[in-house]
């Protein structure tokens, strides 16, 4: 009986758990939408390098959302264990 | 309704076993080699009979020539020449491979972090070993401060090594969060697609419309993570080659 309700408390706070570790995620949104806004900007101050910076953001996207990953798999192996 | 996560499971179509070691053929070897496969008939039957104006195959394998030569030269410099196979056969690798992961029914390879970390620490090892045959014991100075007060070393080092050791760690968890994420993200909106559309069409619409948008998605991170993936590695091996 005891053993029940520990199991189903430690299921419930598991889900808890994974919810927190998915919050993770908004510093990396905010991190995302950054890249574009300062891409962006630097197109409306000199429309040349635009094909030169181009190339930059998806490299920093790409890294950037790793973050974003790195928290939901955190939360993925919470959920798993 | 299926765990979206059964997608990734791998099995053994050829059973074989090395005393204990299990090396059996497995539906991720079998994807593999039809990538493997692909691309060996994409480049070889591309540039059979090459000519100087190339016509529709022979381009569209130069391009990928030209993109790999371009970030390895942009990123490693001169030096960076005889790297230039690897890096290749690297992005394109990882290319199809992710890209003929989103053939419905196929499996990803690079969905497993076994596969890339492997390929991520071979990639950390052999830059290691490069720099270290290149420049001797000199390589550690890749950890030291450069114009940085020589106070501020004891605390800049440990963090300068902590975060060289990271690189094959985000190098190989960047891959394989992306892939593993994408594909359960089409499997959900899939199965929401089957529970919605299987009584009357229309309520399914909506979220095939979000299927159809996330494949496209899925298709440009599969090329983003691999082009970020190569490049990465063009810069770790600039860092080792050219210390800063």
């Amino acid at each position: 009986m005891e053993v029940e309700a520990a199991g189903l408390i430690s299921n419930g706070l598991k889900l808890v758990g994974a919810g927190l570790a998915a919050i993770g995620m908004v510093g990396a949104g905010v991190g995302v939408g950054r890249i574009w806004a300062s891409y962006i900007e630097a197109i409306g101050r000199n429309p040349a390098s635009k094909e030169e910076i181009g190339a930059f953001i998806w490299i920093g996207f790409a890294v950037t959302e790793a973050i974003a990953l790195f928290a939901l798999i955190m939360a993925f192996i919470i959920l798993a264990s | 309704m299926a765990s979206p996560l059964k997608q990734f499971t791998i099995e053994p179509i050829l059973d074989l076993n090395i005393g204990e070691t299990d090396i059996s053929f497995t539906n991720s070897s079998l994807w593999m080699v039809i990538t493997a496969l692909v691309l060996i008939i994409f480049v070889a039957v591309g540039t059979r009979r090459s000519s100087i104006v190339p016509g529709r195959w022979q381009s569209a394998v130069e391009y990928f020539y030209q993109v790999v030569a371009d970030m390895v030269r942009d990123n490693v410099g001169s030096g960076g020449r005889p790297y230039f196979p690897f890096i290749f056969a690297l992005f394109m690798f990882i290319l199809f491979g992710n890209l003929l992961g989103l053939i419905p029914g196929s499996f990803t390879f690079t969905s497993h972090l076994a596969v890339t970390f492997a390929m991520a620490a071979f990639i950390f090892i052999g830059v290691t070993l490069i720099g270290i045959f290149t420049h001797g014991l000199k390589f550690f100075s890749l950890f030291f401060p450069h114009g940085a007060p020589i106070v501020s070393a004891p605390v800049l080092i440990p963090i300068e090594i902590i975060s060289y050791f990271s690189r094959p760690i985000s190098l190989s968890v960047r891959l394989f969060a992306n892939m593993t994420v994408g594909h359960v993200l089409l499997k959900v909106i899939g199965g929401g697609v089957v529970a919605l559309g299987s009584f009357y069409i229309l309520p399914g619409i909506v979220p095939f419309m979000a299927l159809v948008a996330i494949t496209i998605l899925e298709v440009m991170i599969a090329v983003i993570q691999a082009y970020v993936f190569a490049i990465l590695t063009c810069v770790y091996l600039n860092d080792a080659l050219h210390l800063h």
